[in-house]
């Protein structure tokens, strides 16, 4: 069978550029990319046509920061659910942090993981083993052992590495493999019992602060362990002016180091928490008007490379609750798109660079499929109607959770249609039918 | 007409000038109950009225209960040790619980910040904050207004000073927004560790060092010093804290000659305010206390009493 994506305005991330062509797919792959009306089918073959006009096609998003939960949480999502989640939010593929229960420090989990995707059988979920054992911070699990069973990062997420003896080790060892490593930067001595950004808001509602400084700490400290080591380290979740300040001095230094944020950092600040909603507790925290500016400057000279949704489902259970004792994290793959396109829309970024943040550059960092269009490619692909407007609804959540900030808002682009390896995972053309 | 149109209490930020006004002129008229023989009135018979408690509190408790029985509300009075309310049972469920129960207020002491607000979502009852923690403490706010309009006649214009833990003070954040909405002046002092980042966005302004901050004041708000604070390193010794940030009968002189001292309450003695100074002529303490429980009733009354907004007759 052959798929015949007609009319589109294809979008080439890699080389920044957006031209109307067809596409042709065949066995998973991208058979050919040609000039409208070049394509003539011939003879009597199967041929499935998408009529993608008007319409804009990208590389597979990749989301390379999610929690899915599985195993030991699997109230508050599946592999299943969370890649339906992603699949609806035009994601092709993503990258599972490992603070499971148990961790993701082994290989029968990391395999674990593995065959519940491919029951799941809808998106490329790849696992991110921890750094260290139980996330303790205190001795290094088997990098080597992890990357064969499948693992294509290490990262403690969810936690810091808080010994720099430690880190530096894991950087240096992960150098042999050349695995990728995420940091989660978080002084835990200075976020203390802090629930909220400190600042006006955490001063007007008498919650505990969590200053900047303890994210922008542990950043310098990677910053650091990047330049002592000669090898690249990944920030997870930027949320700081300062922050992307290091950042961007430490690129321009040449010290190898990458980037992503998450689109609540581009969308909201601390004033969302007014009125104790639990939905606008996640860490790092919303911060300030200026840290929003600084994150979207940031995105646009291209000193944070990647947006990530860091998807951290919760069930009511732990959200319907006093504001202290509520889970941090919010969901995002079902609404990271359209947030980001409301950016292009204020003119923070040009369309490829948006969509570049959201595949090619996470696929390049991670060093896995997927993030380009090209012939011989496998073809992983996402049908984005910029136009399509719609309101944020609880009920149409693929995902098992629905703890987020963005129920209720007026969005404007959504993916009408996910394609992994040449099958459609998500299809609001009713093509299959 | 003015009418005093709300369910619940839950934080200062809520009230209005007029609504302030209202709490204290009924609380004035309701003070003569409390000395008459019969200190009670059948205003809300029939009317019930829960004390829920999840952090210890036997002053502001028992003056509720007080308030309560006044006007002649049946009170049920339950607190964290009660544990079969409290013990893996979330608040929502205790809240649907309570609610079962019918009352007409609920009034929730607990240490969760906004765990009032989340309460008041659930329940048909209204709610009264009666202290949520570091957040607001509306009714010590109204009890500290009237007690200030009481000794000096007004509050506008007025020059105060609050000393002490301001950033983990529920008093002080509501006495703060009550204050600058009745038009006085407000200052912060204490050691840079107790005073909260952006201090400024609250309309105050801080001045660390208490000695220069009671310069010309009318009204000195001191606060409890929260012993558990030492050990999160927020000051390094009870006595060197007295020293440096203890209200003492030197320091004092700087403030004006008819200087008020209020202090929530439980006072230590000898660290935050000396002995003599607590006890002495400045000192309206103990007027606080009394005067805590007609606000209480008065804000009963406002919440529940017949027709809202009704006067008094
Ligand atoms: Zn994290
Ligand atoms: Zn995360």
């Amino acid at each position: 069978m052959i798929t015949w994506i007609k009319g589109g305005e294809v979008i080439d991330p890699r080389k920044g550029e957006k031209k109307t062509l067809d596409i042709v797919i065949k066995k998973g792959k991208i058979e050919r990319l040609l000039p409208p009306g070049d394509f003539r089918p011939q003879g009597d073959i199967d041929l499935k046509i998408i009529d993608a006009s008007g319409m804009i096609v990208t590389p597979g998003l990749v989301d390379m920061h999610v929690h899915f939960r599985e195993p030991g949480e699997e109230y508050k999502e599946t592999i299943a659910t969370g890649s339906q989640a992603a699949a609806a939010g035009g994601f092709t593929a993503v990258a599972c942090m490992p603070n499971t229960n148990p961790i993701n420090d082994s290989r029968s989990v990391t395999e674990f993981i593995l065959e519940r995707a491919r029951k799941a059988n809808l998106i490329r979920v790849y696992p991110v083993a921890a750094i260290s054992r139980g996330s303790r911070s205190e001795s290094l699990t088997e990098f080597g052992d992890l990357k064969q069973a499948g693992a294509v990062a290490v990262s403690d997420d969810g936690r810091p590495v808080t010994s720099s003896e430690l880190m530096r080790r894991a950087i240096e060892y992960a150098r042999f493999f050349n695995l990728p490593v995420i940091s989660h930067c978080q002084d835990l001595n200075l976020s203390n019992k802090g629930v909220i950004h400190e600042g006006t808001i955490s001063t007007k509602l008498g919650l505990q602060g969590i200053p900047a400084a303890s994210e922008e700490i542990m950043v310098v400290r990677e910053i650091l362990l990047a330049k002592l080591t000669g090898y690249p380290v990944h920030i997870a979740h930027v949320s700081t002016e300062g922050s992307v300040k290091f950042i961007k001095q430490a690129k321009e230094e040449g010290i190898p180091v990458t980037a992503e944020t998450a689109p609540h950092y581009f969308s909201l600040d601390h004033t969302a928490v007014v009125g104790f909603d639990t939905n606008a507790k996640m860490y790092p925290p919303l911060r300030e008007p200026k840290d929003v500016e600084a994150i979207k400057i940031g995105l646009s000279q291209g000193v944070i490379d990647a947006i990530a949704t860091d998807h951290a489902p919760h069930s009511l259970i732990e959200k319907d609750v006093e504001f202290d004792k509520a889970a941090f994290g919010i969901i995002g793959l079902e609404t990271a798109l359209p947030l980001t396109l409301a950016l292009v829309r204020e003119g923070v970024m040009g369309l490829p660079e948006a969509i570049a943040k959201l595949s090619y550059n996470p696929a390049s960092i991670l060093s896995i499929k997927g993030g380009v269009i090209e012939e011989g490619k496998e073809a992983d692909l996402t049908i984005i109607d910029l136009n399509n407007e719609y309101v944020v609804k609880k009920e149409s959540f693929k995902s098992k959770s629905h703890n987020s900030p963005f129920i209720g808002w007026q969005m404007k682009g959504k993916a009408i249609l996910t394609m992994v390896g040449g099958r459609i995972v998500n299809d609001k053309l009713k093509i299959s039918n | 007409m003015y009418r005093f149109n709300h369910k619940d209490l839950l934080g200062m930020d809520q009230l209005s000038v007029s609504d302030i006004n209202m709490i204290l002129d009924t609380a004035d008229s309701l003070m003569e109950i409390s000395s008459r023989d019969i200190k009670k009135v059948p205003t809300l018979r029939g009317k019930s009225i829960v004390n829920f408690f999840y952090e210890p509190s036997t002053r502001t408790k028992a003056s509720f209960e007080m308030a309560a029985k006044r006007l002649s509300a049946d009170t049920l009075s339950l607190s964290a040790t009660d544990s079969s309310m409290v013990k893996g049972e979330t608040l929502i469920d205790t809240a649907r619980n309570l609610q079962a129960m019918n009352p007409d207020v609920i009034i929730l002491r607990h240490s969760s910040s906004g765990a009032p607000h989340l309460l008041a979502r659930y329940v048909d009852a209204g709610v009264i904050n009666a202290g949520d923690g570091m957040h607001e403490h509306p009714t010590q706010a109204l009890l500290d207004l009237f007690t200030i309009r009481k000794k000096k006649g007004r509050i506008k214009g007025l020059k105060v000073v609050i000393i002490g833990d301001i950033a983990h003070s529920r008093v002080a954040r509501s006495d703060i927004i009550g204050l600058k909405k009745m038009g006085a002046e407000v200052t912060v002092s204490g050691p840079p560790t107790m005073i909260p980042v952006d201090a400024e966005s609250l309309g105050v302004k801080v001045v660390f060092d208490p000695e220069k901050a009671l310069n010309n004041k009318d009204v000195i708000m001191m606060l409890r010093i929260q012993l558990e604070r030492q050990s999160e390193v927020l000051f390094p010794s009870l006595r060197e804290y007295s020293i440096f940030f203890g209200l003492n009968k030197e320091i004092i002189k700087r403030a004006k000659k008819d200087v008020i001292i209020m202090h929530p309450g439980p006072i230590n003695r000898g660290v935050e305010i000396t002995g003599d100074l607590a006890d002495g002529p400045f000192s309206v303490i103990l007027d606080q206390v009394s005067n805590g429980v007609a606000i209480r009733m008065a804000l009963l009354y406002l919440l529940i009493g017949g027709e809202r907004g009704d006067n008094l007759d």
